[in-house]
């Protein structure tokens, strides 16, 4: 038995000290769990990925023939994005996207809104308040704390290089 | 204390009990939503509602109402009123029972409201059948329920947010089932054999350190071993005296593991294992990945299709053993891992 490898049913069993035998069974059940195949997730969500940048892309152009200027093109191509995506979200298809493209609709622009528009949806009725107005960052909530705080060091190290002549 | 003397003991083993006059089940209801309608045991459901919300305005309202109809159903089927029912237990998922409470509210019985995650339905159906068997109530009710997005809301994502569940991840039942365990059986005889609760083991806590919450099959399995394993010690039987032993809501992943645990242990269940998780879903069709789960899933698969086999004198005998993972979003977000549960359940035939 000893070449075998730790972490099949009988040494959960057999082993006394209770950690340990966590720590086994964690890796017994890590082996009879199915998973995903990480190829073909990555395939799902280069194409769903791909089609809504592209979207973005297309949107980017079309403003730009209409005479905008580069900024204001990539401002409204987000509006627009964020606009689909919550009605989307509203209709319950974006989360039909998402069961399919994965990390394909989690990392653009749309992902974000969905986050935030999902659980509006959600805790409307528990009120403006207490619902809406308390939850609706439940998931995006992080994102937003962390992005602002993370641009606040950069920011400060930026300063930092600046008053050095580094930069 | 003279008088406890005279009276046999009802004890069994290590934590089980053999009931002297065991309680009989005389009715069963089982309300359900439209996937679990569409699934394998659907044609066996009293009722069947397509809208998720139940003419309700909320998942919670929702919730309530099935209970709420679950309740009337059964005290229809057993030609009984509310006020006949002794006493009411049962439980559901909701943040402190809240399907329980406002599903039961306007039918008046004393209620013992109780919580055991997924494995509600078979505590239910334990106390009830000790306070039936123990002279303390003639007609006890044991009910529960579950909603998918009730649960969802609860426990994971707002029902909108767009992500991938994981194959080990369960697909929570919509429904809510009750039984009415009593002292005399009034059932009526053309609907088959007569059924009761010949004894029960209630598990303890069990806890391998899982982490994963969205792999409850493999937190609940060490309990549902470990309730299994005691009631073949407590009452000296090995596993070919069930025609069936069956748990709430394993699924795939838990199925596999419960029955690698008692292999080891030298008891082979491999061939009269079921699992209501796997049963109520079709997995392919219905995309529901481990299995059906939530409290709903044990409770409206016995009361449509084990009651049935049971009745038709298919089986003679099961195990039920209804498991639950004793997750919080609190508890898992400070780092802890799922607990399990499993309630064991003698339910036999009488021929």
């Amino acid at each position: 038995m000893s070449d075998q490898k730790k972490g099949s049913i009988s040494d959960v069993l057999n082993e006394k000290d209770i950690q340990k035998r966590n720590e086994f069974y964690n890796q017994y059940v890590k082996e009879v769990t199915p998973k995903f195949s990480v190829f073909k997730n990555s395939v799902k969500a280069f194409l769903i990925g791909g089609i809504i940048c592209t979207i973005g892309q297309f949107l980017t152009t079309y403003f730009k023939n209409l005479g905008q200027n580069e900024e204001n093109a990539k401002s409204y191509t987000s509006l627009v994005l964020i606009l689909l995506s919550i009605l989307l979200t509203g209709f319950g298809i974006y989360q039909k996207l998402a069961k399919f493209g994965g990390a394909g609709t989690l990392v653009p622009i749309t992902g974000f809104a969905n986050s935030v528009a999902a659980p509006a949806v959600e805790y409307k009725k528990e009120g403006q308040v207490f619902g809406i107005g308390c939850k609706i960052f439940t998931i995006a909530g992080p994102v937003i704390l962390y992005g602002i705080f993370s641009s606040w060091v950069l920011g400060l190290i930026y300063y930092l290089l600046k008053r050095f002549g580094l930069v | 204390m003279a008088a406890n003397q005279n009276k046999q003991s009802k004890m069994v083993g290590k934590q089980s009990i053999i009931f002297r006059d065991p309680p009989y089940i005389i009715s069963a209801s089982s309300v359900a939503g439209k996937k679990e309608g569409e699934g394998p045991l659907g044609h066996l459901f009293d009722l069947i509602h397509e809208d998720p919300m139940v003419g309700k305005k909320t998942w919670e309202e929702a919730e309530s109402e099935l209970m709420k109809q679950s309740a009337e159903k059964a005290l229809e089927k057993a030609g009984l009123k509310s006020q006949d029912i002794r006493y009411l237990v049962g439980g559901d998922l909701l943040g402190q029972l809240i399907a329980t409470s406002f599903g039961i509210v306007d039918l008046e019985i004393p209620t013992l409201g109780i919580y055991g995650a997924c494995s509600t339905m078979g505590e239910a159906m334990t106390i009830g059948a000790i306070l039936v068997d123990g002279g303390f109530a003639d007609n006890v009710m044991a009910i529960t329920s579950s909603h998918f997005a009730g649960a969802e809301k609860q426990f994971r994502f707002p029902l909108d947010y767009g992500n991938q569940r994981p194959y080990s991840a369960h697909w929570t039942v919509t429904g809510s089932g009750a039984v009415i365990i009593a002292d005399k059986d009034s059932h009526k005889k053309e609907q088959g054999a007569s059924v009761v609760i010949k004894g029960v083991t209630p598990g303890k806590i069990v806890d391998f350190g899982l982490k994963d919450s969205m792999n409850m099959g493999a937190a609940m399995a060490p309990a549902a071993f470990e309730t299994i394993k005691q009631n073949f010690e407590d009452f000296g039987v090995k596993p070919d005296y069930y025609d069936k032993i069956i748990t709430g809501d394993l699924g795939y992943v838990g199925q596999t593991i419960l029955i690698d645990l008692l292999g080891e242990k030298g008891y082979d269940i491999s061939h009269n294992h079921m699992d209501c998780g796997i049963e109520i879903f079709d997995q392919e069709e219905q995309d529901t990945h481990a299995g059906g789960s939530g409290c709903g899933c044990s409770a409206i698969t016995f009361t449509s299709y084990i009651l049935n086999q049971l009745r038709g004198g298919n089986w003679k005998r099961v195990l039920f053993v209804p498991t639950g993972a004793l997750l919080s979003q609190v508890s898992f977000n400070e780092g802890k891992s799922v607990p399990g549960i499993a309630h064991a359940v003698v339910v036999e035939a009488e021929t």
